[in-house]
């Protein structure tokens, strides 16, 4: 039986110097970089593969089977983009990673570009957060003078660049291959697939990209072995990862647990939900994969169950609201979020997403008619597997979800005349 | 008019090192649009045709990736820009009425500078800092778990010229050009400022460190092989029976 949390990407974030080069090999770090080198590549990309490591940045696809896509022995140049767009509403991990611990994205970066046969990576993250900016970039300037990158990094005869390239404020560029178009000096649209970017990625050439805390989780991995953490979690979601709790609890935070985890557990560790206040909804995994309710606290949080309940282990963003709290007001906020940050290159996203923020903003305000609620989701369905790229399929799961759970509340609403709740109620300062 | 001599071969030398990191000349023009704007405060269409000139684009090019994000502005903003952030977790915890009570206080629209240019506000979605809700950003720095009342304080230092600190971030915080600079490529000397993490962070962690909890070792249980260093706490690291 594994401990209920297993801190090991968050193992040192309260080491106040994790974040500079002594710090991090003080707690063990750059010891993995030189194990990767003295194996074959190829025995490197086996042991993420056998590890059972699944995409931490939402899809969940194996991080080992993506990098084996790429050509081997081929002539071209290959890179590593690291995803460090962090922006999904609820997704708060990885930038609290990068500020604390940059090495370990650093050196999880030069085991993958090694692994890849990269002799270029770029962490290309979100514009919006100038502390991580500085301690990234001031942790690969302290590798590259320590020799863990450039050229011939520790005599291997293997050299690499890492860029840090700051976005400029657009969460689409999450989606991997907006990213690789704002990579190029573009707006961020979403290329059509395939070709996938492990054929033809950035330049036109084979790129790997990934999110953060799969990277990240990458020198554990090496030095303990994949077995060790194949392990931890459940049978088809091996490992762990960190627990993102955000809103109406005691104590919101980072929790890093096995996959599988319950929300029971987790409220538990977190103290609970505020004091006299209980659950009324929640998400497992960011907005995008819709919400659940109190039928779902005893859930284990891995990719199979949380899909079985309709909802997406996503990101782990673990967004919790009490029973003040205005479900279609959260829903708007977040269709608001979908319309503002849809790139306009599809129709159905980019009218859709309008349409869907003016329907509820009147049904907020109990300005809502009959028709309103099935016009609602007929037009979520005729977005979600109609848009171009991901961005548009999550635009539905919030809203069906709520009109599933929740459909008396929308109705309410017209009823009144007006939303039921007091917003004051639900806020950090409400002494209710 | 266009950017001065002076101004462009300060700039030419800052452009080539941006240029010369990346393998595809093009790669290079976000941050040459940070650079130009770290240079007036704004991207202004000298700044464009800077930006355009360098990477042999044209100006249209260039302009159409401009409007495309968010961070660059058109117009001058605030020595100081605040961010609040209004998507469903900081809006129902407060953002919404921080948001409404400092555009009241401050009587200006989103992306407006105050009269004095040290002020400009804009709502913003999710900063990735939700364990810290409500969040308000100045200049791309963390002010966690603020309030009407805190936020109202915090612009008026900024517009009094008081030093205010993030909350987590640098000691000092550099105002709107300054911190352009840094998006452009270009680190203060302030990366080290600064707690590695806040109390949210950790919170799980110091949970699982009271009760002895860790991940496996490596080829057995009983106690993580991951090396926990030389923390100076003293702290036992003892595996508790559990139920």
């Amino acid at each position: 039986m594994t401990d209920i949390l297993t801190p090991v990407l968050t193992a040192h974030w309260d080491q106040p110097d994790i974040f500079t080069l002594d710090g991090y090999r003080r707690s063990g770090g750059w010891k993995a970089l030189p194990k990767a080198l003295a194996m074959e590549r190829g025995d490197v990309i086996a042991a993420v593969k056998n590890s059972g490591l699944r995409g931490r940045g939402g899809a969940g696809f194996p991080t080992g089977v993506k990098w084996g896509f790429l050509p081997q022995g081929d002539t071209k140049p290959h890179y590593l983009v690291v995803n460090a767009d962090e922006s999904e509403p609820g997704a708060c991990k990885d930038v609290p990673l990068m500020m604390a611990n940059p090495h370990l994205l650093v050196e999880g970066a030069a085991i993958a570009s090694y692994a890849i046969g990269a002799s270029h990576a770029f962490i290309y993250v979100r514009g919006e957060v100038a502390h991580v900016i500085r301690r990234l970039r001031h942790a690969v300037e302290e590798a590259y003078e320590a020799g863990l990158l450039g050229r011939d990094i520790l005599g291997s005869g293997f050299d690499l660049d890492v860029i840090v390239h700051a976005g400029a404020g657009a969460y689409i560029c999450g989606e991997e291959t907006a990213l690789l178009d704002s990579l190029e000096g573009r707006r961020g649209l979403p290329r059509n697939k395939p070709p996938f970017p492990a054929v033809a990625g950035v330049y036109a050439l084979p790129t790997n990209v990934n999110n953060v805390e799969s990277i990240a989780s990458v020198p554990a991995i090496l030095l303990n072995g994949a077995d060790w953490f194949a392990g931890i979690g459940t049978e088809k979601s091996k490992g762990y990862g960190i627990f993102s709790l955000s809103g109406h609890i005691t104590t919101p935070g980072q929790y890093e647990a096995p996959l599988g985890i319950t929300l029971r557990q987790l409220l538990d560790l977190a103290g609970g939900m505020r004091a006299g206040h209980r659950l009324k909804f929640w998400t497992a995994g960011g907005s995008s994969a819709g919400i659940l309710t109190d039928e779902h606290l005893d859930m284990p949080m891995d990719f199979e169950s949380v899909a079985a309940a309709g909802s997406g282990l996503g990101t782990r963003s673990v967004q919790i609201f009490d029973e003040t709290t205005c479900v279609v007001r959260v829903i708007l906020r977040w269709t608001e979020f979908y319309q503002h940050e849809s790139c306009g290159k599809c129709t159905p996203c980019r009218e859709g997403t309008y349409w869907l923020v003016r329907m509820l903003e009147r049904m907020e305000h109990g300005q809502g008619t009959d028709e309103d609620l099935p016009k609602l989701l007929d037009i979520c369905d005729n977005i979600v597997g109609r848009a171009f790229c991901a961005l548009g399929d999550s635009v539905g799961p919030p809203i069906t979800s709520a009109v599933r759970y929740f459909r008396d509340e929308f109705l309410q609403h017209q009823k009144e005349g007006g939303c039921p709740f007091d917003p004051a109620a639900s806020t950090a300062w409400s002494q209710s | 008019m266009p950017f001065t001599e002076e101004v462009c071969a300060r700039l030419d030398a800052d452009a080539a090192r941006i240029i010369g990191k990346y393998p595809g000349a093009r790669s290079a023009l976000l941050p040459l649009l940070h650079l130009v704007q770290a240079e007036e405060g704004y991207v202004s269409n000298d700044g464009i045709a800077y930006c355009a000139g360098k990477l042999g684009l044209t100006v249209t090019e260039v302009t159409g990736v401009v409007s495309f994000y968010t961070m660059y502005k058109r117009r001058p903003v605030g020595e100081y820009h605040v961010g609040v952030c209004t998507n469903a977790v900081c809006a129902v915890l407060g953002g919404e009425q921080i948001l409404a009570e400092l555009r009241e206080h401050l009587g200006v629209a989103d992306d407006e500078p105050t009269p004095d240019g040290k002020v400009s506000l804009e709502h913003i979605e999710c900063n990735a800092a939700c364990d810290y809700a409500p969040v308000v950003m100045v200049n791309w720095e963390f002010f966690d778990n603020m309030t009407p009342a805190s936020t109202r304080e915090l612009a008026d230092d900024l517009r009094a010229g008081n030093r205010v600190a993030p909350t987590r971030g640098p000691a000092r915080l550099c105002n709107w050009r300054e911190t352009a600079r840094i998006l452009a490529g270009f680190n203060d000397e302030q990366a080290t400022d600064g707690p590695a993490a806040g109390p949210a962070s950790v919170a799980g962690l110091k949970i699982a460190n009271e009760r002895g909890w860790k991940a496996p070792p490596a080829g057995g249980y009983g106690g993580s092989s991951l090396p926990r260093g030389d923390r100076g706490d003293g702290s036992p690291r003892q595996k508790e029976a559990r139920a």
